[in-house]
């Protein structure tokens, strides 16, 4: 009786699960769909779901009409770049809130988070001025700046969490052994934290990836990511919603693919300390 | 050389001085044992003499140089922790050669001395596992091993056996006296267990809110404890303490008679008469724990052939020459000569 009570209760936890995530990827499956359609296909009403003409003319449209790879390249350099960049600040601050922790340290990592709650567009103007007269305006560097800096608070605190539960005494050991801090944190800390890193470096790439607030705004042509080359076919001739379904498919494939990959890992990560 | 020396050292955290201060003199080759109850300050009278711990005021001198404000690493000490601290991402081998490395030694010194300590910590077929694979009492080897190819001045054990069962503890205990006895390393070892500190020291030293209660050998603290303190502290099971009518009528405040110097008698009469209450046989000896009228529980050990059962009734003469007498500050009140 038990049982099948069990089993029932599975069966639809099952179902609603499914149902949540179908409809959560809905729109990407939408969007990869109308990627193969005609534009008249495309906004045909009724839509038809899988039995329409599949043609591949729309990446080849994208492709002719602008460089993907250009765009591509410059996401891979922006988002690796802006993360690379963030651990070698994040790791050594996380470090020393985590194991030389003063008064202040909560109120510091409270501080930091709350820079997130902030919308970006408050700081658009001074920003945008700086980048001005720094020369910084559509350039690979001064994106990866900024967006390291947006995303740095998530990755303290994220490093901050895995660092907190490495063993102190471990360090202590390392300490006595005669290391010195560097290398206490590139021979002890850094190889325990690996899947804290690890899984750090996946989610900051792909906010760093997926960020179109910055990018747009700070970008023209030279150091446009992909968020900026779906945005270019949203606008100046009218909506053709096949070509910007393709570049859209285009744009989230690579991090969609890596995301599928590495899925494991980060829900490993972000589960991270709650059970010991 | 070990000599280390500790000069009115304090250490706070906050407001709160958990060693209000203390004075040390440890000589080379010693074993020395701080004990004392949890949150004493042995543990960090040890942090601080590593260098963990940053002291509040006063010295520690190593070999008669000032260590007071030298890094752990530079003080040519190696300690062995009570959760082990390996570092489980490395081999057993690369665990032990991890201080060797940091000296910058090459790596046929460190083979040579990482095999050696291996052999004599019978870990040699372990070299290759991980921490992870091995069982409490060889990852305890093998922090040892790690602090053995240092050659340090003196070595720093904090509880580094609390968390194996009984039966290694014994085998443990053994070891480390026997690897002192061969190294001839100054050694302090940190325990709340006062069996490991009577087994195992040279020199115990009593600790009690962060100030040493006694100093001496094991023998001397069991023979002549200083004060209340340390004459229940050494020695199990406990040693009896008495107040009242029974300590006055011997001039103190408190006496005390260790459970193995009572005189027992089921018949013949003696200075206390009770019932027994539990008896606990060990087989070599057996333990009575006794009502006595007029003062309350009194343990006593006797043979382990002794039929005394529950409900009888004993009688208990402590022997005046075993008795020891505390005044009313807790102190002993020694005899005049």
């Amino acid at each position: 009786m038990a049982r099948a009570v069990t089993r029932r209760r599975k069966l639809a936890f099952t179902l609603v699960g499914w149902t949540i995530g179908l409809t959560l990827f809905f729109p990407i499956l939408w969007a990869i769909l109308t990627s193969f359609k005609s534009e008249g296909e495309a906004i045909a009403s009724p839509p038809s779901f899988l039995f329409f003409h599949w043609t591949l003319e729309n990446y080849a449209e994208v492709q002719a009409r602008s460089d993907y790879l250009l765009y591509a390249l410059n996401s891979v350099v922006i988002s690796l770049g802006s993360t690379g960049l963030g651990l070698l600040v994040a790791i050594p601050a996380a470090w020393s809130m985590a194991f030389a922790p003063s008064k202040r340290t909560k109120d510091i990592l409270m501080w930091m988070l709350s820079t997130k709650m902030l919308p970006p567009v408050g700081v658009l103007v001074p920003i945008y001025l700086l980048f001005r007269d720094f020369g910084l305006l559509d350039t690979r560097g001064g994106l990866v700046a900024v967006l390291m800096l947006m995303n740095l608070p998530i990755i303290v605190w994220m490093l901050y969490t895995y660092f907190k539960e490495i063993p102190g005494e471990i360090l202590e050991a390392a300490r006595m052994d005669g290391a010195t801090l560097a290398k206490e944190i590139v021979h002890v800390l850094a190889p325990m934290a690996v899947p804290g890193i690890a899984s750090t470096v996946l989610l900051n790439i792909i906010l760093a990836w997926n960020e179109a607030f910055w990018t747009l705004n700070l970008t023209a042509s030279d150091a446009a990511p992909l968020s900026a080359f779906i945005a270019s076919y949203s606008s100046p001739e009218g909506l053709f919603w096949a070509k910007l379904s393709a570049a859209s498919t285009l744009a989230i494939a690579p991090i969609l693919v890596m995301g599928w990959f590495s899925q494991k890992q980060l829900v490993r990560g972000l589960t991270f300390g709650a059970v010991k | 050389m070990g000599a280390i020396t500790l000069d009115k050292v304090t250490k706070a955290f906050g407001t709160m001085a958990v060693i209000p201060g203390v004075d040390l003199e440890i000589a080379d080759g010693e074993f020395v044992v701080f004990v004392g109850p949890s949150g004493c300050g042995k543990s960090t009278l040890l942090r601080l003499i590593a260098g963990l711990e940053d002291v509040t005021s006063g010295a520690i001198r190593i070999d008669g140089s000032d260590a007071t404000r030298v890094a752990p690493a530079r003080r040519r000490l190696a300690m062995v922790f009570q959760s082990y601290a390996l570092y489980p991402h490395m081999s057993v081998y690369n665990n032990i050669a991890f201080p060797l490395k940091m000296a910058g030694q090459d790596k046929a010194t460190i083979r040579r001395k990482v095999e050696g300590a291996a052999r004599i910590l019978n870990l040699t077929d372990y070299l290759e596992r991980r921490p992870g694979q091995l069982s409490g009492g060889q990852r305890q080897r093998v922090a040892i091993g790690r602090a053995i190819v240092r050659e340090p001045a003196a070595f720093l054990f904090d509880e580094p056996l609390s968390n194996l069962d009984a039966a290694l503890r014994v085998n443990m205990r053994l070891e480390i006296s026997e690897l002192h006895q061969s190294l001839k390393t100054t050694m302090i070892y940190v325990t709340h267990d006062q069996v490991e500190a009577m087994t195992m020291a040279d020199k115990i030293v009593v600790l009690n809110a962060g100030r040493i209660e006694q100093v001496g050998s094991p023998l001397e603290l069991y023979n002549r404890p200083a004060n209340v303190f340390v004459a229940g502290f050494i020695g199990s099971p406990k040693m009896n303490l008495l107040e009242g009518a029974a300590a006055e009528r011997h001039g103190a405040a408190t006496i005390g008679i260790r459970p193995e110097h009572l005189e027992v008698s089921t018949g013949a009469g003696g200075e206390w008469s009770g019932v027994v209450g539990v008896v606990e046989h060990l087989g070599s000896d057996t333990f009575l724990h006794v009502q006595v009228e007029g003062l309350g529980p009194v343990t006593a050990r006797v043979g382990g052939e002794l039929d005394i059962r529950h409900g009888s009734r004993v009688w208990l003469t402590p022997p005046p020459e075993r008795l020891h007498r505390f005044g009313a500050d807790g102190q002993a009140i020694r005899q005049a000569a």
